[in-house]
């Protein structure tokens, strides 16, 4: 490999990995609004058998 | 949102094949040009986020839209992340055309950096001000002030004495071929509808996890 392709190669990778990251970093968060709304559906669930 | 996701994905996959398999080799940069495909759209990508954030800053101000300064956030966010991008892939094209990572010679270059710090500072500001009115105008009049660097930082280059960064766009229109000026546009266009995607994938998110936050606070 050429001097030449090699940072061509590592240009294209940066922007690969930061939108790698970037995916990485909202199915983390999308993670937790899964964990939150499962919580909150627990919360409904529990208020609405005391309530019956 | 899946359909903008889509389009993104078609798009890059049409740009990276037009990048690698239809544009012409420059004949004095060799392979290394091929950095420019990806590096000055995101550049212009990032001026696009700022703008846009600041647009959403007048929109908040003026109107008092409540979701603009969510919106101008976000905005800001995105370009801060493609500005980051703009700095990596130039400094990786500097190293191998003029030897160095990085020239403070450079008006463009420098100014950029100004432009990228002055938006990474914008976080400072917001995240030390409690939520509420006083820091949505806050981050608002901030991101204003901020958009008066992009027409500076894109001027630069043609106002500057040293012709050290390569200029492409000059008033005879853009200097390449037909070939590299449509692989350019299609490698634009595959980043601002990639921005168009992060953007409201971003917003979606956010806006759920306050809907959630208020629901638990009534559940309290």
């Amino acid at each position: 490999m050429t001097p030449s392709e090699k940072y061509t190669a590592a240009a294209y990778l940066v922007v690969f990995l930061a939108l790698l990251a970037y995916v990485l970093i909202v199915a983390t968060k999308l993670q937790r609004l899964e964990r939150d709304v499962a919580e909150i559906t627990e919360l409904v669930r529990e208020r609405t058998a005391a309530g019956g | 949102l899946p359909a903008l996701a889509g389009a993104a994905i078609g798009l890059f996959a049409a740009a990276l094949a037009l990048i690698f398999f239809y544009a012409p080799t420059d004949a004095d940069q060799g392979l290394s040009q091929r950095i420019f495909y990806f590096h000055v759209p995101i550049a212009l990508t990032s001026y696009v986020c700022f703008g846009w954030g600041a647009w959403k800053a007048i929109v908040h101000l003026w109107k008092g839209t409540p979701t603009a300064d969510l919106e101008s956030y976000v905005a800001i966010h995105q370009g801060v992340i493609f500005g980051a991008l703009t700095l990596l892939t130039g400094s990786i094209w500097a190293k191998i055309s003029w030897g160095v990572w990085w020239a403070w010679s450079d008006d463009q270059l420098v100014l950029f950096l100004v432009l990228f710090l002055f938006y990474c500072a914008y976080f400072m500001l917001r995240f030390s001000v409690d939520p509420g009115p006083a820091r949505a105008n806050m981050s608002a009049v901030y991101a204003l002030f901020g958009v008066v660097l992009i027409p500076i930082s894109f001027l630069a280059i043609r106002l500057s004495r040293s012709f050290i960064h390569p200029v492409v766009f000059t008033s005879h229109g853009p200097q390449m071929t037909g070939t590299q000026f449509l692989t350019f546009c299609v490698a634009l266009l595959a980043m601002l509808t990639l921005f168009a995607t992060l953007y409201q994938l971003e917003l979606a998110g956010k806006r759920l996890d306050a809907r959630l936050r208020e629901l638990r606070e009534l559940l309290a």
